[in-house]
């Protein structure tokens, strides 16, 4: 049954969310606001060097000052953690050996933050420095003094695949070119800063909340650091202020809180500095990506090759997933008969980078889309009109095994060239002004969990009471991006009843069932299909319940407003809240359950690194940017960007052009300012100031055009919307900047030295 | 350090703590008077999640002594409508930023709401050039800004409609 169909549907309302109340009344509690009886306040102490063995390390003076609880060394946590099966090389503490500057030492928890420092001061480490790994390059051909055992030539990682024949697309195109692009490191910078609370109770049994995007995953690594059954750990996720992937794997002091406060015998709150923030980091990492493309005269693809390298910092965190999203949504978005990728993840002594909105796909969607650009300019063709003639034909699977079934993004090309008015600006404007148009995709959802299991992905339970009341538990993890509100939607949808009737616990794991956590997109669509099995399991019951009242098959029965009627008799109604009763009995609660499994046509190939880039659903997103540069400081001002985005259906169209627009905005940050800069292994900008992101005054006007593709295994047709659209507005602004100045932007970001660096270039090889 | 006796008047309510001079105003109503609705985000005043108002004027909490700001009226976002539980009962202002998504993740709310507050006191009718101006201290991570914009726009037309003793339910 569509949306539509249904009256007083909260579906493709605009509806606030549902925890907004808490939220614009102060009401609401994050991790740092909670507190508990005796809390103590731990505190990290930090490498300095970004490469050294610890040959000593004497913590006796910390532990003998009064009000400190708790001294915990490498010595006490040897178990080895990391989210990714294969890459568990990290430590609570550092044992032997420090890898970046920030890397943990040792930690504290005293009776407050000033004891806790001056414990810190008395820790005394002797450290034998050793060569540093900071440049990517250079860091892949080092022969010695290795950041990790089983690295050789600190590569954490690397994949080659083939589809096709690059070689024989290239013999058949009538042009190929080559080209390269650097994008610098970016982070996340979630307002919120990483907090974690942890208490034992007088059984042992550890209860831990936190600013984090994976309360499962969580829960398994602390059982497993701390060396408990994981019945004995709880994770609670409270409101967690923005991620953005940032929270969506274990981040030290999770683990450091919870084994300092079983050490302590007292509940143990961490809370970092935003330099802490800085330093725990996980986020995009600079990116070199070289592409080599075959085209026909007619603007047809023949073949891609693609050098992808990237520099993953110290340990491997998602590093391999990163990179194999990098090479398996390469081409995904068009029809390219011949595809190569070879893909590097290189350790160096910095910290750890890891997931980040758009998590592998957004520098090789900026390199792709201008490289785009620039061979459409070589053959002169619309850059349009390119994308249009290698479209892909769904439903289909592409040359690297993924599924396409929906696929919006020849509308949302068509929607952003007529809302810009394309034909009539592009190639048109003077001087100065330019448009640009760029496109992207992402994923709904990893159709692979990360630690492989036959357990569904999401679970969703429901209980109904005598009142007509709904609640939702779920295990799906909000962190401002609205997915406790799609939930309760869809609920509220299913069972004909008002969304103030719903209720949601959430995102507590000895309460409600597993779901695998808030990370590739996969919100929506599998929390939501598994929500609203739930409410279809919920429905059946009781209209089967209904039925026997009424004396008439369940099919002739409507369940609308909140009663249940025969179809055209309205008058004579069963409330809700009494066919509840009737079909819980001989209980008073009516319980449901739905969960939802990616179908095996959606999981991918059978080759080395198939499973990541696999998704029941893909977004997609075409963008067109307008610009104005100023050729005598190099300033880039976007004055608009039109961004259609193909969310499959829009559940709740008020948050999903408030995440098309926040990932357009980060996008911008990323293609035009933000940078992480190191110099000798010390970041230079570890603050909001420094690490800077547009305020009101500089944030452009962001036109979200939302499409609607309807995928048929979408929840009542919905894909993902929080991250897919951040990876076009970089190329077609770079794009617009062509458009406008004749120069092409290949090094991320675009600053006005780099605009007028590129200027110079161009009236010297040109002379105009 | 030793602790001292310090006043507070904060949500038209006096309240009395022992801290030290140097306690901040953040860290004196986030942790002795338990208003945790006012955020740290920065450490550093790069960011305004800690705004507050003081004496009607938006000030950052983490740069400011609480025992300099005995004699002020502080205002945190507990004050703007105190006891409700329902979001049709809330100030125009707060129920703007629900209903136009100028709320995501939250962290940036309370002090995003609070700088509106002040703007709105001051000058009912803003052009956008002034809203962005006066908003420009707040860092949002989420929204990109287009809907908090909105969310400033629909609560002054939901405040204009309540002087005109319209009753405007969400």
């Amino acid at each position: 049954m569509s949306a539509g169909s249904i009256p007083n549907s909260p579906v493709g309302s605009r509806v606030p969310m549902v925890d907004s109340f808490e939220k614009v009344t102060g009401a609401g509690k994050y991790a740092d606001d909670l507190v508990l009886p005796g809390t103590l306040v731990g505190k990290i102490l930090h490498s300095p060097h970004a490469h050294a063995r610890i040959r000593r390390l004497d913590a006796s003076r910390a532990g003998q000052l009064p009000g400190v609880f708790a001294v915990v060394t490498g010595k006490e946590t040897p178990v080895k953690y990391g989210i990714l099966p294969i890459g568990h090389d990290e430590r609570i503490f550092a044992d032997d050996k420090v890898r970046y500057i920030g890397d943990n030492v040792a930690g504290v928890a005293a009776e407050s933050a000033e004891i806790a420092e001056e414990a810190l001061r008395r820790i005394r480490v002797e450290y034998e420095i050793l060569p540093a790994h900071l440049d990517l390059e250079k860091s892949m051909r080092a022969e010695s003094n290795l950041i990790h055992d089983g690295r050789p030539h600190n590569i954490e990682k690397e994949y080659h695949h083939h589809f096709g024949d690059v070689e024989a697309g290239f013999k058949a195109a009538d042009l190929v070119r080559f080209d390269r692009f650097d994008c610098a490191e970016v982070t996340h910078a979630a307002l919120e800063p990483h907090s974690t609370l942890a208490s034992f109770d007088d059984d042992g049994k550890l209860t831990v909340w936190s600013s984090t995007q994976v309360p499962y995953y969580l829960m398994k690594t602390l059982a497993a650091t701390l060396e408990m059954p994981e019945e004995n750990v709880r994770v609670i996720k409270p409101l967690v202020g923005g991620g953005f992937g940032g929270k969506s794997e274990v981040i030290p002091l999770e683990l450091a809180a919870a084994v300092l406060a079983r050490k302590a015998g007292r509940p143990v709150k961490i809370t970092y500095t935003r330099e802490e923030v800085f330093y725990a980091h996980r986020g995009r990492p600079r990116t070199i990506v070289e592409l080599k493309t075959g085209v026909r005269r007619d603007g047809r693809l023949t073949a891609v090759e693609g050098r992808v390298i990237q520099d993953g910092g110290a340990f491997c965190g998602y590093g391999p997933v990163t990179m194999l999203y990098s090479g398996q949504l390469l081409n995904a978005l068009y029809d390219i008969p011949n595809v190569k990728y070879d893909g590097y993840r290189v350790l160096t002594n910095k910290p750890a980078c890891g997931a980040m909105r758009g998590h592998g796909t957004v520098n090789v969607r900026y390199a792709f889309e201008t490289h785009l650009d620039m061979i459409a300019a070589g053959l002169g063709i619309d850059p349009a009109e390119i994308r249009r003639r290698n479209l892909l034909k769904p439903p289909c699977v592409t040359i690297n095994g993924l599924r396409i079934l929906s696929y919006g993004y020849p509308e949302c090309l068509e929607r952003v060239a007529e809302a810009s008015n394309w034909s009539e600006k592009r190639g048109k404007l003077p001087f100065g002004k330019g448009i640009g148009i760029a496109g992207s995709h992402y994923v709904s959802g990893a159709a692979n969990p990360i630690i492989r299991s036959d357990q569904p992905h999401s679970t969703v339970n429901l209980e109904l009471d005598g009142e007509g009341t709904a609640t939702i538990l779920t295990g799906a993890s909000e962190i401002g991006q609205g997915s406790d509100t799609v939930q309760a939607q869809i609920v509220a949808h299913e069972l004909g009843i008002a969304l103030d009737r719903v209720k949601i616990v959430a995102a507590d794991t000895a309460r409600t069932p597993i779901d695998l956590g808030s990370y590739s997109s996969r919100v929506t669509f599998m929390a939501g299909n598994a929500a609203l099995a739930a409410a279809r399991e919920a429905k059946r019951q009781i209209l089967n319940a209904a039925a026997t009242y009424f004396d008439v098959p369940a099919e002739r029965l409507v369940l609308e407003d909140g009663r249940i009627f025969e179809a055209g008799n309205r008058a004579k109604a069963l409330p809700l809240a009494q066919a509840v009763l009737l079909a819980a009995k001989p209980e008073t609660v009516l319980r449901a359950t739905g969960s939802y499994s990616t179908p095996a046509e959606a999981r991918g190939g059978k080759y080395k690194g198939a499973g990541v880039g696999p998704s029941p659903a893909y977004s997609y997103s075409a963008q067109v940017a307008e610009v104005s540069v100023d050729v005598e400081t190099g300033q880039v001002t976007v004055e608009r960007i039109y961004a259609a985005h193909d969310c499959g259906k829009a559940i709740n169209p008020l948050t999903v052009e408030g995440q098309v627009e926040g990932s357009v905005w980060m996008g911008l940050g990323q293609a035009l300012e933000e940078e992480m800069v190191w110099k000798n292994g010390r970041l230079m900008n570890a603050g909001l100031l420094e690490y800077r992101s547009a305020s009101t005054l500089d944030s452009p006007e962001i036109r979200p055009i939302l499409v609607e593709s309807a995928d048929p295994e979408g929840p009542l047709g919905a894909k993902e919307a929080g991250e897919g659209s951040l990876a076009a507005v970089i190329p077609a602004v770079a794009n617009a900047i062509y458009d406008a100045v004749g120069v092409w932007m290949t090094t991320l970001p675009i600053t006005p030295e780099r605009i007028l660096k590129a200027l110079e270039e161009k009236q010297r090889r040109t002379g105009s | 350090m030793t602790k001292q006796k310090i006043l507070l008047h904060v949500n038209r309510a006096t309240q009395e703590l022992e801290a030290a001079p140097n306690r901040l105003l953040l860290e004196a109503l986030r942790e002795d008077l338990g208003l945790t609705g006012t955020k740290c985000g920065c450490d550093d005043s790069s960011c305004g999640a800690c705004t507050v108002l003081v004496n009607g004027r938006p000030a950052m909490s983490c740069l400011m002594l609480a025992a300099s700001y005995q004699d002020a009226e502080i205002t945190t976002i507990e004050g703007l409508a105190p006891g409700k539980t329902r979001l049709s009962e809330l100030a125009s202002l707060q129920r703007a930023f629900a209903e136009c998504g100028g709320v995501q993740c939250g962290f940036c709310t309370p002090g995003l709401i609070l700088t509106t507050c002040s703007l709105l006191e001051k000058t009912p009718h803003p052009t956008d050039a002034e809203i962005n101006e006066a908003l420009s201290g707040n860092l949002c991570r989420c929204t990109g800004y287009t809907q908090i914009l909105e969310s400033v726009r629909r609560a002054i037309e939901l405040m204009e409609k309540e002087s005109a003793g319209e009753v405007v339910r969400p």
